[in-house]
């Protein structure tokens, strides 16, 4: 058998310019390249020398998909660096606010971006035609998600009240109120996603993943937690950088991570879930029982009803959220006078997985050095692995066929190239 | 009625967050509405069908970082018959523009240690730099209603009604309280464009002018005002410079601010 070079040249349906390329030499996989040209957009370089207060408003830029993300994880590690603690009701909104983003990009990825993969249709329009009542319902739902974000942050993409300390203005009790009835009605449409992601045709395969997430002593992991693996291990959010470590490929604009003294490793949903499936809520885990989905599940092809499920959960989350709420004394706390700076690092749940911020500010409140590892990021290499695997059981297939079923093990993995992109890391080139 | 065909829209990225492709996705109402009066022939964050051009309508997300994105954006105008800029980073250069103003020497030192792995310019630009454009939606990211009126606009083959005022007239329409007169915050409300909701005051904070100059700015008897509330000159300049740098009224601005003294 001859070489053979398979090539998807602009992946679609993913956020951000990515490209993959697999080289094989008969049955042997030579060479598997998830390229990003995503271009660099350095903000770990221009956050050099800003104030330590830009540092939500600036990284929310990194991605559009998950805004909240970024300024979730700024802020803990600004808060860090501070030492501040915030008020029990402004933890309560963040966590309102990330549940927003949740439904949001998970039911973008569900409907709009994955569920065409397994109906044979380019897109969610074409899906639209076949089944009306599914794209609707994924719109509705994704609208509640975006509803939430609007009410705390003023808009959906690049929300303006987020601040480190808490927010500029939080809302009143009878504010969230209002917002309670969409969100009764979405933990109905999120139920039916679940059953409408569980039903569709998975096609085969397994991997065997090292998961890596956060884990709170009682919640499903958004804003806090401690780092643990499914290989058993743990470690605190300060212990990151020692545990994980960034690599520089030719091929890509991003660096790949990979544990030190281990490989690659996969963050996201499947790996939240499998670490996380005890801290669900009671109707989240009755459901995931109900469709058959396994506590640990291996196929990344039923990530999607792992997302359907953290939708459900995310709802269920908002709606304990508006009806406990209790304005806090002040909307946010500042540093106490005569801060002079200090380090700090967080870790947050993106819709993707674990995101890293780490800050280094200077006496007059200026950023001095950042350091951002987003999830696609670390992801990268192990989506490398499951294409590899299944090129390596599907060699019988045509060229054709092989390559859109290369893209969508890429998309099972809903990467977002824009955010994967930052981390070419200035500090990097100093060495 | 005659049955007149569907414009045919195709979006493009270049350097951005794809927050203001999203903001396609996001007309959650309305979207399967345009997609029928619409035909989507090339959206690659939302469809794996991929049609050649040409294509009646362009929008345009990201700002040209790259030689190649430099070439590609050519190509995108010679397929476009209307060529629109979606947001700040197509509009002014966005955040990334920020290099422009970095120590060029040392930035050219860090970013080709590795050139052999990473290709950039060591500016980032927008689109009417390179092309033609017939028209900019601004904002960070942009506002779903006036991407509503671009849309109403192409199938109704008339202008859009995008206004060039200050954020401004909107916050009083809105029946915010100013926070620059009444709370002292800073508010770059006077200078920028419209289009966003005034958002920001209405959440009790200063507008960060993520819209970009609006028509007539003032910003030399703004940064007066600023100055007056306690705000130092790298703070001011701070202010100017974040998701439009780049453009002309805002650079001016920032450029117009005088050096700090040393202490």
């Amino acid at each position: 058998m001859t070489e053979r070079t398979i090539a998807v040249d602009y992946l679609a349906r993913v956020e951000g310019e990515g490209a993959l390329k697999v080289r094989l030499d008969g049955a042997r996989v030579d060479a598997v390249e998830l390229r990003i040209f995503e271009p660099p957009r350095f903000f770990e370089a221009f956050l050099r020398g800003r104030s330590y207060a830009e540092a939500p408003d600036v990284t929310a830029r990194i991605c559009g998909i998950c805004p909240v993300a970024y300024q979730m994880s700024s802020c803990h590690a600004m808060e860090r660096a501070i030492g501040l603690c915030v008020d029990n009701g402004v933890r309560a909104l963040r966590r309102l606010l990330y549940c927003g983003e949740w439904i949001e990009s998970h039911t973008l990825h569900i409907y709009l971006l994955h569920a065409p993969d397994f109906l044979g249709v380019p897109d969610a329009v074409h899906l639209a035609r076949e089944q009306p009542e599914a794209v609707r319902r994924g719109l509705a739902l994704k609208q509640v998600g975006n509803r939430l974000m609007t009410l705390l942050g003023g808009r959906e993409i690049h929300p303006v009240n987020v601040r480190i300390g808490g927010f500029y203005r939080c809302p009143s009790r009878s504010e969230l109120a209002a917002v309670r009835p969409e969100i009764v009605r979405a933990i109905d449409l999120a139920e039916e996603t679940v059953r409408f992601a569980a039903s569709l045709p998975f096609p085969p395969g397994e991997e065997d993943y090292e998961f890596v997430s956060l884990r709170h002593p009682e919640e499903y992991p958004m804003n806090e937690g401690e780092v643990v693996s499914s290989a058993g291990m743990r470690w605190p959010v300060d212990d990151f950088e020692s545990a994980f470590e960034e690599v520089q490929v030719p091929h890509s604009n991003a660096l790949h991570s990979v544990r030190r003294g281990g490989g690659s490793y996969l963050v996201g949903p499947l790996a939240r879930y499998a670490l996380n499936r005890d801290r669900l809520t009671p109707r989240a885990r009755r459901l995931a029982d109900e469709v058959g989905l396994e506590p640990v599940v291996r196929n990344p092809a039923r990530a999607i009803v792992v997302r359907a499920i953290e939708v459900l959960l995310a709802c269920e989350e908002a709606l304990r959220l508006i009806d406990a709420y209790r304005e806090p004394p002040a909307p946010f706390v500042a540093p106490p006078p005569g801060w002079r700076g200090g380090v700090g690092a967080a870790i947050t749940e993106a819709p993707r997985g674990m995101l890293y911020h780490r800050y280094r500010v200077g006496p007059s409140g200026l950023i001095e050095e950042a350091k951002i590892v987003a999830p696609t990021s670390q992801n990268q290499k192990r989506i490398e692995d499951d294409v590899r695997h299944l090129v390596e059981r599907s060699l019988a297939l045509d060229d054709a066929h092989l390559t859109a079923a290369c893209e969508r093990a890429i998309r099972h993995h809903d990467p977002c190239i824009s955010c994967a992109t930052h981390f070419l890391r200035l500090d990097v080139e100093r060495r | 009625m005659a049955d007149l065909r569907r414009p045919r829209l195709a979006v493009w990225k270049f350097a951005s967050c794809d927050g203001c492709q999203l903001s396609v996705l996001d007309l959650e109402d309305d979207l399967l509405a345009i997609a029928d009066r619409v035909e989507i022939a090339n959206f690659r964050e939302a469809s794996s069908a991929v049609a050649d051009g040409p294509y009646d309508l362009s929008l345009v997300e990201g700002s040209i970082t790259t030689p190649e994105d430099a070439r590609r954006i050519r190509e995108v105008r010679a397929e476009s018959r209307l060529l629109v800029t979606i947001g700040a980073c197509a509009t002014a250069g966005g955040i990334q523009a920020l290099r422009n103003f970095a120590d060029v020497e040392e930035f050219r030192r860090i970013v080709y240690a590795r050139p052999e792995y990473i290709q950039t310019l060591t500016t980032s630009t927008p689109i009417r730099e390179h092309v033609t454009v017939d028209l900019e939606l601004r904002g960070c990211p942009i506002s779903k209603a006036q991407l509503l009126e671009l849309f109403n606009a192409v199938l109704f083959d008339r202008a859009p009604n995008l206004p060039g005022e200050s954020v401004c007239i909107e916050c009083k329409r809105r029946g915010n309280v100013c926070v620059l007169v009444a709370r002292g915050t800073p508010c770059l409300g006077p200078v920028t464009q419209t289009g966003c909701g005034a958002i920001c005051p209405a959440f009790h904070r200063g507008c960060y002018g993520c819209f970009g100059p609006q028509d007539t700015p003032n910003a030399a008897s703004l940064s007066e005002a600023l100055a007056a509330l306690g705000m130092s000159p790298g703070e001011l300049r701070r202010f100017y410079r974040t998701f439009n740098a780049g453009a002309p009224a805002f650079r001016a601005a920032a450029d117009a601010i005088a050096e700090e003294r040393p202490a």
